[in-house]
């Protein structure tokens, strides 16, 4: 048993008529990396929000770092690190300026060109923040989420805009804060940053959580294989839970024919595919 | 302690962000600088009964501390609160009050400068000798500053979007400044204007500065003045405490 971070039980909201959370149960151990998906409009900025002390509740208990984020405390703010959803701070600022400036807002702060390296953003260090890309103005979200060296640090779609290697140098970043024992809430669109990531995942329809557990555990229960080939130039698939013996058939056939199966693949499920059937209504053909 | 340390680093990230945002430093600083040398230069001889330079340095003085404390002070906050940095700043241990408070210092800062500034240019040009009640002034920018700040933070609430804000900040402040006889003789104002410009506390903050820098009165000679823009102050305040948030209107 380790210590819980964060437990949310019944939790819902609604704006106007319009109910964002319809009872939702959530469970943060402490060093855990938590995974929320969804569509848009399901529900995850709206969680993490009250998670983080914004927004209020209608009804359900919260518990963050052992306290309600409503009425928390200076001490649990110290604690907390925080990138939303979006935002864009003062542009005219250079970097260092404007890290060294939330530096000392916390008691014991990481040191600042540490959080630059971190980021990346050595190169950028004098820049105006109005002179940064997208994706760097991003970096620096980060970065200001991290130097308080917060205990648990909640990510709203915290890559949104990086290039490929600026996220996986995000990834490595977070692997780091996972290796130091930091909690982590993180919400994503990019499944594969969520299976490489997270721990375990939680994913939102409409309010409501539609499935859980660790990326293997939501994947395994997906089942059918896909074997995928062209022929005449026109792609097949083929969805089976005996992917073995069709292959072995399809492939007798074709060598007996004296024919090339051109670009055969088999895949498993993806958390992608298993993504989009829990969250939409995709038709896909059965073999 | 921790708090008092907070309040200055606060502070020095304040006066940098302000002299780093160039339009704002020009708006709120150097405006009322180049208004009161441009009207300097227009009027001579006497403005109300008043030796013109001693009048527009009183004069401008008001209108400085309308561009500081009330628009430049809600401008920056409804930026903030738009872009989100307000919000931002919410879930970091930097306390919303002493927050509040190195943003009013660092404006007061400004505004002190100004009027440094502008006490030395009519020193030098105009012939009019530093006020010798200083004292009383240094009272009176205190009020004034404290009093516009509150009203500025009370509009915020009013605004909807950065963008507007620059536009309904001055739609206030000019004509308040015009009425209120800012920036030249009011005597020949129809009667309903100085109805109105009986009501407005810039006319007040400008009466009780006006009386400290053209006949050298303390600021205890016109406690009605001071009631009236403490009046307004506390209006502000009210409407600050009701109205002003930290997350922004569109989201
Ligand atoms: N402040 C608000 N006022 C009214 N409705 C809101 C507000 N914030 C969110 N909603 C609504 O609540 C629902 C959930 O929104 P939320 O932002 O939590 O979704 P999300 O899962 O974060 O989506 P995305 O992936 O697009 O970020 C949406 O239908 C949204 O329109
Ligand atoms: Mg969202």
């Amino acid at each position: 048993m380790s210590e819980i971070a964060v437990s949310v039980t019944g939790l819902r909201k609604a704006y106007g008529p319009h109910e964002a959370l319809r009872g939702i149960d959530l469970e943060i151990r402490v060093g855990e990396v938590l995974g929320l998906l969804g569509p848009n409009g399901a529900g995850k900025t709206t969680t993490v929000e009250i998670l983080e002390g914004y927004r209020k509740r209608d009804a359900g208990e919260v518990s963050v770092l052992g306290e309600d984020p409503e009425h928390a405390s200076r001490a649990w703010r110290e604690q907390i690190g925080v990138v939303l959803q979006s935002s864009s701070l003062y542009a005219n600022l250079q970097v260092a300026e404007i890290l060294h400036l939330f530096a000392g807002y916390y008691a014991r702060p990481r040191d600042v060109d540490e959080v630059i390296a971190l980021v990346g953003l050595e190169e950028k260090r004098k820049a105006r923040i109005r002179t940064l890309s997208g994706g760097q103005k991003r970096r620096v979200d980060l970065g200001l989420a991290l130097v308080g060296d917060p205990e648990l640090v909640f990510l709203d779609e915290p890559t949104t805009g990086f290039d490929p290697a600026a996220r996986r140098q995000a990834w490595e970043m977070i692997r780091g804060l996972r290796r130091l024992g930091k909690t982590i809430l993180l919400t994503t669109h990019y499944m594969e940053e969520a299976q490489q990531l997270c721990d375990r995942l939680v994913v939102l329809r409409d309010g409501q959580i539609v499935s859980e557990g660790t990326p293997a555990e939501l994947t395994a229960g997906a089942g059918e294989a896909e074997i995928r080939y062209r022929q005449d130039g026109e792609l097949v698939t083929v969805r089976t839970a005996e992917p073995t013996r069709i292959l072995h058939e399809l492939t007798a056939a074709a060598v007996a024919e004296g024919r090339e199966l051109d670009g055969i693949e088999v895949r498993r499920p993806t958390l992608e595919d298993v993504y989009l059937s829990l969250t939409g209504d995709e038709d896909v053909e059965h073999a | 302690m921790s708090d008092l340390r907070l309040f200055l680093h606060e502070l020095r990230g304040e006066q940098l962000l302000f002299w780093r945002t160039r339009e704002a430093a020009i708006f709120t600083f150097l405006f009322p600088i180049l208004l009161f040398l441009l009207l300097g230069a227009v009027y001579t001889g006497t403005i109300n009964g008043a030796p013109a330079g001693r009048y527009l340095l009183s004069g401008l003085l008001g209108y400085g501390a309308g561009t500081t404390a009330f628009a430049g002070l809600a401008i920056t906050l409804v930026v903030r609160r738009e872009n989100g940095v307000l919000k931002r700043l919410r879930a970091t241990p930097l306390p919303p009050l002493v927050y509040l408070l190195a943003l009013l210092t660092s404006t007061l800062i400004v505004f002190a400068l100004e009027a440094v500034v502008m006490i030395a240019l009519a020193r030098g040009l105009f012939h009019v000798g530093v006020p010798d009640a200083l004292g009383s002034l240094v009272l009176e920018v205190l009020l004034g500053v404290i009093c516009f700040a509150a009203l500025g933070v009370g509009v915020t609430g009013a605004i909807r979007s950065s963008e507007g804000s620059s536009g309904i900040l001055n739609i206030i402040l000019l004509p308040m400044a015009f009425l209120s006889g800012s920036f030249g003789p009011t005597h020949s104002y129809p009667h309903f204007l100085r109805v109105i410009a009986d009501v407005l506390p810039l006319t007040y903050f400008l009466k009780l500065v006006k009386a400290t820098v053209v006949s050298g009165d303390a600021i205890w000679a016109h406690p009605g003045a001071i009631g009236v823009v403490l009046a307004w102050g506390a209006i502000g305040a009210v409407a600050a405490l009701r109205w002003f948030r930290w997350e922004p209107r569109s989201a």
